[in-house]
């Protein structure tokens, strides 16, 4: 079915032989470029020492072993704080984040996009302009907010401001914009449901989709927090700085320093893998007008 | 005879009554048709309303759009209102009749109260109407203002002091001598700028490019395919910190894959410090940039071509368009200006903040700071020397160049294919 409307569809087209073949030959280029470094990355973590420093170097691993995995908890184990502990302040941090973003957003992305209320469009105007500018810009001054609030080394330094995070917001004011119609709203409202109510039954199980993309972007960004200004007491580190401490650690950890970054890799990727196709129906309404 | 004849009478008699009986009946059944009529009537001004609202919406300034609904929501009440009533008047024959000529004025009424009301007093009204909006956006505004509005007001007035956090001296306001010291005399920040610029020139707009086209190539093939293609081409970018192995493949040492091989096949005489050699640096940083750049842009640009209507290329190519590329500048751009431009934001703003990227290779500060960027002066002044009047200047700095960056881009690319 689908190959008969492609090749229609080329019939109709007039694509060119020479071009198809060179879009064939860019992709993999482009794919080999991308694709590499992450394999090699795989073939690091499961080389044994005496091929990790061999000369000259190979790409591929010949005797594959998972010794650099285990080393990744014996290796930290000169300092305090226990390997898993890195995993659970991760873990937290993520869930805790998470999880009031995805509440936070979806009730104001709902305000936003369907109850007429004074202001929606400039806070909206804002919230567009907020996704113009890194974290770099308010780094310095939340570092004084999160002092005068008595936040510092606390893992709350990095969960509270993600819950304001307006990336998730925008994805999901756009996609409610295009798929919930008002229509429905109203007949709810007018059978005396509540706002919330009509929120929490009705709004948010049509865009299951988005807040499915909310929860993965908000992960993603969590996921990967890495060594903050914030955060200074060894318990409360993240996974992201335990690997980057092993990867300074020089060069006899090369292995282990492999194995923490393919486990940092594989938990995004795999959460993308399973929800590839409600991004991508997210993202169909991400665009902006004007 | 005489019985049969009085038999008659009282039948007709009867049907007399009946009659008599009926025409209230019908008559009531008559009023009840009207009040229908008349409510039908209201359903369709619903209905228009409903027209209008869509078509207007998009133009409508905000107010008059929260007019309009309203309007509607009021309508679509009493239509609600009109349905009850008349369902009322079938059990209530009187009542029917007074139904039609009781309804006309109140709407009316409240259709000219709409306008007495001046514009703050519409808005006011609004407001009280719709307040539980504000509760709702209460709890995200109170975090996002707080930790994303904010730090820019908090930045742009602590640029013009010289609040220091080590010291805690600050004689308040230095007027715009925080600036002057950084265009006029901070040469290592102007070298930082001019890095920071090389750098979201040459990735952002590749990286755009780069989205766009692999997600157009690869439009066209079958869904299962294209779904691993994304993943391939996407995964750099959420895989956080794998970047670093571009630090192990471009070691400085000749175990690094890249020295080994090139050193195995004699073209180099030793090792080559690539990040630490200011020759290689920089290209090598946009490099690895480039690899994790494609994005959220990516995803959105893969999703606005699966959404174009595929008819359209058929008539397109009934009308004349002969190649791929007639079809990409004619049809498919246009078509995706709304997220061209929201990739473009995407971009822009990725290409300014990896300052990270560029610490985890080069180290900080990099080799006779070839790399560094404004995020490091940032890093410099706001992390390790605490100058924080001095680092928010820089903060500001960055944030109108980014805001500047993504407003410019925005306005040429609203007139793609207009």
């Amino acid at each position: 079915m689908q190959k008969m409307r492609v090749r229609k569809h080329q019939v109709v087209l007039n694509r060119s032989k020479g071009g198809d073949a060179g879009i064939f030959l860019f992709l993999i280029i482009m794919g080999a470029f991308m694709f590499l470094p992450m394999l090699y990355v795989i073939m690091q973590s499961l080389k044994p020492l005496d091929e990790l420093w061999m000369f000259p170097p190979r790409f591929y691993v010949e005797h594959p072993t998972f010794k650099n995995y285990g080393d990744l908890f014996t290796l930290l184990s000169d300092s305090w704080v226990p390997f898993s502990r890195y995993i659970f302040n991760t873990v937290l941090i993520t869930a805790a984040g998470t999880f009031g973003n995805l509440i936070f957003s979806s009730l104001a992305a709902y305000a936003i996009a369907k109850i007429p209320f004074p202001g929606r469009k400039g806070v909206f105007w804002l919230i567009q302009r907020s996704l113009m500018f890194t974290a770099t810009v308010t780094a310095i001054a939340n570092f004084l907010t999160l002092s005068a609030l008595n936040l510092m080394d606390n893992p709350l330094a990095i969960i509270i401001p993600a819950w304001g995070s307006s990336m998730g917001l925008y994805l999901m004011k756009q996609f409610m914009d295009s798929s919930i119609s008002d229509s429905v709203l109203e007949s709810a409202r007018l059978d005396g449901c509540s706002e919330f109510r009509t929120f929490w039954t009705i709004a948010m199980p049509m865009v299951k989709p988005a807040w499915l993309t909310l929860i993965i972007y908000s992960f993603q960004g969590l996921w990967n927090t890495g060594a903050s200004a914030y955060i200074y007491s060894e318990q409360w580190k993240t996974l992201n700085y335990a690997i980057t401490q092993i990867t300074a650690g020089g060069i006899a950890r090369a292995g282990a320093s492999a194995a923490g970054s393919v486990i940092m890799m594989i938990v995004p990727i795999l959460v993308f893998v399973i929800s590839q196709s409600n991004i991508i129906e997210t993202m169909a309404s991400s665009g902006m007008k004007d | 005879m005489e019985e049969r004849n009085d038999e008659l009478q009282e039948v007709e008699n009867s049907t007399q009554e009946i009659e008599n009986d009926t025409q209230p009946v019908s008559e009531a059944l008559e009023a009840v048709e009207e009040a229908i009529e008349v409510a039908c009537e209201d359903t369709e001004i619903v209905e228009e309303a409903v027209v209008e609202a869509e078509a207007c919406e998009p133009v409508e300034e905000a107010t008059s759009k929260e007019a309009f609904d309203e309007d509607l929501h009021n309508d679509s009440m009493e239509a609600t209102q009109d349905t009850d009533e008349v369902e009322n008047a079938q059990e209530n024959e009187e009542l029917a009749d007074e139904e039609p000529s009781a309804k006309a004025p109140v709407k009316k009424k409240r259709a000219v109260a709409r306008k007495d009301m001046t514009a703050a007093q519409w808005t006011w009204h609004e407001i009280k109407r719709n307040k539980i909006a504000y509760l709702m956006i209460l709890p995200f505004m109170f975090v996002f203002i707080l930790f994303t509005v904010f730090p820019v007001v908090l930045s742009l007035i602590l640029s013009f002091t010289n609040f220091n956090m080590l010291s805690m001296d600050w004689d308040m306001f230095i007027g715009i001598s925080n600036y002057t010291r950084l265009f006029f005399e901070d040469d290592i920040f102007l070298l930082a700028c001019k890095n920071t610029l090389v750098f979201a020139m040459i990735t952002g707009p590749v990286s755009y490019a780069l989205s766009f086209l692999v997600a157009w190539f690869i439009n066209e093939l079958p869904p299962r395919v294209r779904a691993i293609v994304t993943l391939i081409f996407y995964a750099p970018s959420i895989s956080g910190a794998v970047y670093t192995i571009w630090g192990v493949l471009f070691s400085n040492d000749s175990y690094g894959w890249v020295n080994g091989t090139l050193q195995d096949l004699g073209l180099i005489d030793g090792p080559i410090l690539w990040f630490y050699d200011e020759k290689y640096a920089m290209t090598l940083c946009i490099v690895v940039a480039l690899w994790m750049s494609l994005g959220t842009a990516f995803l959105s640009f893969i999703a606005g071509l699966q959404t174009i209507d595929k008819s359209l290329f058929e008539a397109a190519a009934v009308d004349g368009i002969k190649n791929r590329w007639q079809e990409l500048w004619y049809i498919t751009l246009p078509m995706m200006r709304p997220q061209l431009m929201f990739g473009a934001v995407m971009s822009i703003t990725g290409s300014f903040g990896f300052g990270g990227v560029v610490t985890a290779l080069c180290g900080f500060p990099s080799v006779n700071y070839s790399c560094h960027t404004i995020m490091h002066c940032l890093e410099d002044y706001g992390n390790q020397r605490w100058e924080v009047g001095y680092a928010s200047a820089i903060a500001f700095v960055l944030f109108l160049i980014m805001i500047g960056a993504n407003t410019l881009v925005n306005k040429m690319l609203s007139k793609v294919g207009q």
